[in-house]
């Protein structure tokens, strides 16, 4: 501890070299910061999705709607707590560059399933009493500045309104929130408006959310579920949540990948630069070292010096270039809700934290390594 | 004349000790090169991604889909609409034959090669009789045509590629089995992405009854569009919209091409102020090596001017060379590296290569000797101002 006055000394002996190992360490971890967010948001929020809730959808696709009469044959299959549908509306608000999801949900069952979505009851029970009521999203109301009371207006792609003309009129009567992970960018109304509005209404639904009973028994769930309608008119697929998000997530290609391949680039550039800078400053001090040694400073003493010196370096500029990140990211997605989510999860600050450290070692370990073997008397005749 | 010829001899003298500075040299060369291979790479994504989708398409071609459709996905036709369609003027005929296909459009599950346990949203495209007549590039590559009528299906060489779909062999879908009997290309456009079958098959396989979700018409010339269009959307017996075939792809691409090149700029901006301070670190450890040889140059009566342009030279040549690695190690991983993502208009997937074009190789090197520039000024200011007398008595 009494060493830590050298070590900032030495830190500082060269002011503008320390100042841009600094800063190059900064970047770096600020775009680490940048990068593992939007990872994050096209990951879809699978870190939250539900182990306890299953997705069944059409065997063929997605795309294909499933008969409305399976409701009930789930909703009274063993181990299923609660059935609900969900039925993509693909309306588009103003322009069709302002996309948004829209779900046509039976409102009582999805927000019984779906607690992380935080609804006040006042506005709950304004929803259920509007058969055109619609509850969004916090992010996309932001994104759109729409409030409570409104009327929102949308022009259907899929299915045209049965009172002629193209457009669908809804009431936003309540506002949705939740925590970071969540995706607030949803809008959900009366499955019953949909189905009544319609020239299309013919008892399909887009997919079900099934909340089971005990999770360890999912797996066998979903396999009962899947016989069930085999060999029937639409066979289904059921799966966890998580693995639906996660394979959906895998439909825009590996995001992460290409991520975690840049942030590797990234942080290899770095490491160079932070390695051979230290290397540098050490070996201008050869002779000071040796004068250290001579004094009687153990070797330990020696190698301790310089790695505090890189540790100091990295986790200084590390630790700013993620915290500037991680405001940013409580700022607010800069897109105003294009993206689902956006946040910087604790688990990658950690990671963060621990590779700046690794890093810090790393470069310090060569020349640490150099200034331990050195030789006292050939480093004191080489000036 | 002489001001120029001492540039030239300091910046001589400058290469000519590079070698004894190699150390420092390489973290500016390789940071620089780490720069240039991420932004190329990233922009290549966009540039392959936008190259598939912008040879989709045809000027001489005409889509119709039901008005307020925003895809192929969300249309739908009726058969008698598409007698209709096909009676339009300005629609291309061979013989009695009109030159228009009615079209289906839906996506199916199927596994990617890459990884086998997550599905992809793969597109069908149920054909008309003349879908083979109105797509002059579409040939079958591998294989033969299907036969109408039949469960026969043709694949798009990217989907073939990419997904789990083998020729001559049987394709599962639900409770559809369908025979792969060729391959085709569409000169990389979007159709090598889809998966063909005869539009009839398809409709009794979905319920779809005589219904259809687009026609494509080829136009007897690429002036008759805007007829075709008035002759339709002033007709009160039909709600539908007219695209030029071209057009609709562009608009497909550009959403996704702006995110990739937004985030692929970003993320190269940033990298690049990392890659300046790694140069600027070089450069000032050169000066400092190089401090009692810039002061006897100054002393034997050279410039500041000219000891200024050797640094900024010698920085700037070290970006170029950074550059010029970053680019070749870029376009050697992933020039034409095949890859497949999702179209959020049409939900479906689509098959293309990443491309490293001749411009994106320039970007990159722009940009390698913009860092270099950027790296070797304030250490070129700070060799300028080298007080003679003291630099001469260090060490």
């Amino acid at each position: 501890m009494k060493l830590l006055p050298l070590v900032w000394k030495n830190i500082w002996r060269r002011k503008i070299r320390t100042i841009f190992t600094l800063l190059s360490v900064f970047v770096a971890f600020l775009l680490y910061g940048i990068l593992m967010t939007v990872r994050t948001s096209f990951t879809f929020g699978v870190e939250i999705a539900g182990l306890d809730r299953l997705v069944t959808i059409h065997k063929v696709s997605l795309i294909m709607p499933l008969p409305i009469a399976y409701k009930q044959k789930i909703q009274t299959t063993p181990g299923v707590t609660t059935v609900a549908h969900s039925s993509w509306f693909g309306g588009v608000y103003q322009d069709p560059k302002n996309f948004f999801a829209q779900m046509a949900v039976s409102p009582q069952e999805f927000f019984d399933i779906y607690t992380e979505f935080k609804i006040p009851p006042d506005q709950m029970k304004a929803f259920m009493g509007d058969r055109q009521g619609a509850i969004v999203g916090v992010d996309v109301a932001k994104r759109f500045g729409w409030k409570i009371g409104d009327k929102l207006p949308l022009t259907a792609t899929i299915y045209q309104p049965r009172s002629g003309g193209k457009t669908w009129e809804f009431n936003i009567v309540g506002l949705y929130d939740g925590e970071d992970a969540v995706d607030k960018t949803q809008m959900f109304f009366h499955y019953d408006y949909l189905k009544e509005n319609s020239r299309m209404g013919d008892g399909l639904v887009g997919w079900y959310i099934i909340k089971v009973a005990d999770p360890s028994q999912s797996a066998q769930l979903a396999k009962t579920l899947d016989d069930m309608f085999a060999n029937s008119q639409a066979e289904t697929k059921t799966s966890s949540e998580k693995s639906f998000v996660e394979g959906f997530a895998k439909q825009i290609g590996d995001i992460g990948a290409i991520m975690i391949a840049i942030v590797t680039a990234v942080m290899f550039v770095l490491l160079l630069v932070a390695a051979t800078t230290m290397a540098q400053s050490v070996r201008e001090r050869t002779s000071e070292l040796a004068v250290l040694k001579t004094l009687g400073f153990e070797n330990g003493a020696i190698v301790g010096l310089v790695l505090a010196e890189s540790l100091f370096i990295v986790l200084l500029g590390g630790c700013l270039g993620l915290g500037l990140a991680w405001l940013f990211v409580q700022g607010g997605d800069p897109t105003k809700g294009m993206l689902p989510i956006f946040m910087l999860p604790a688990s990658n600050l950690v990671a963060g934290v621990a590779l700046m450290i690794a890093m810090g070692l790393i470069a310090g370990a060569l020349p640490a390594f150099s200034a331990m073997q050195l030789r006292i008397t050939d480093a004191l005749r080489r000036s | 004349m002489r001001a120029l010829s001492q540039v030239f001899a300091v910046v001589a003298l400058n290469f000519r000790t590079i070698p004894q500075r190699l150390g420092s040299s390489m973290v500016s060369i390789i940071g620089v090169a780490g720069v240039v291979i991420v932004l190329v790479s990233v922009l290549s994504i966009a540039s392959g991604f936008a190259a598939a989708m912008q040879s989709s398409g045809s000027t001489s071609r005409a889509l119709v889909m039901r008005s307020g459709a925003d895809s192929e996905m969300t249309s739908g036709l009726g058969g008698p609409d598409v007698d209709i369609i096909k009676q339009a003027p300005g629609v291309a005929r061979n013989g009695q034959t009109i030159l228009a296909s009615e079209e289906l459009y839906v996506i199916i599950d199927l596994p990617r090669r890459s990884t086998p346990d997550a599905p992809a949203n793969v597109p069908v495209r149920g054909i008309g009789a003349q879908a083979m007549a109105v797509r002059d590039e579409v040939s079958i590559v591998q294989g033969r045509m299907l036969q109408y009528g039949t469960n026969e299906v043709i694949v798009g060489r990217g989907a073939a590629n990419q997904f789990v779909i083998d020729l001559d062999k049987d394709l599962k879908s639900g409770t559809n089995v369908w025979r792969v009997v060729g391959i085709f290309e569409a000169d990389g456009g979007v159709a090598e992405s889809e998966i063909w079958i005869d539009a009839h098959t398809l409709q009794g396989a979905y319920r779809r009854g005589n219904s259809y979700q687009s026609l494509l018409a080829k136009l007897d010339s690429t002036d008759s569009l805007k007829a075709f269009t008035d002759y339709l959307t002033t007709n009160p017996n039909l709600d539908v919209m007219v695209k030029q075939e071209k057009e609709y792809y562009a608009g497909q691409s550009t959403a996704l091409v702006n995110l990739i090149q937004t985030i692929g700029f970003a993320i190269a901006f940033l990298m690049g102020i990392g890659a300046i301070f790694g140069a600027i670190l070089t450069m000032y450890s050169a000066v400092a090596a190089r401090s009692r040889e810039i002061a006897t140059l100054r002393a034997l009566g050279f410039n500041a001017t000219s000891v200024v342009l050797s640094v900024l030279t010698e920085s700037m040549l070290l970006g170029a060379l950074g550059g010029v690695i970053g680019g070749i190690l870029a376009y050697v991983a992933f020039n034409g590296y095949q890859a497949s993502t999702l179209n959020f208009q049409t939900f479906s997937q689509v098959a293309f290569a990443f491309r490293v074009t001749p411009q994106l190789l320039t970007t990159g090197i722009i940009y390698a000797l913009l860092i270099g520039l950027v790296g070797g000024l304030f250490p070129a200011i700070k060799a300028a101002r080298l007080p003679i007398s003291k630099a001469l008595r260090e060490l």
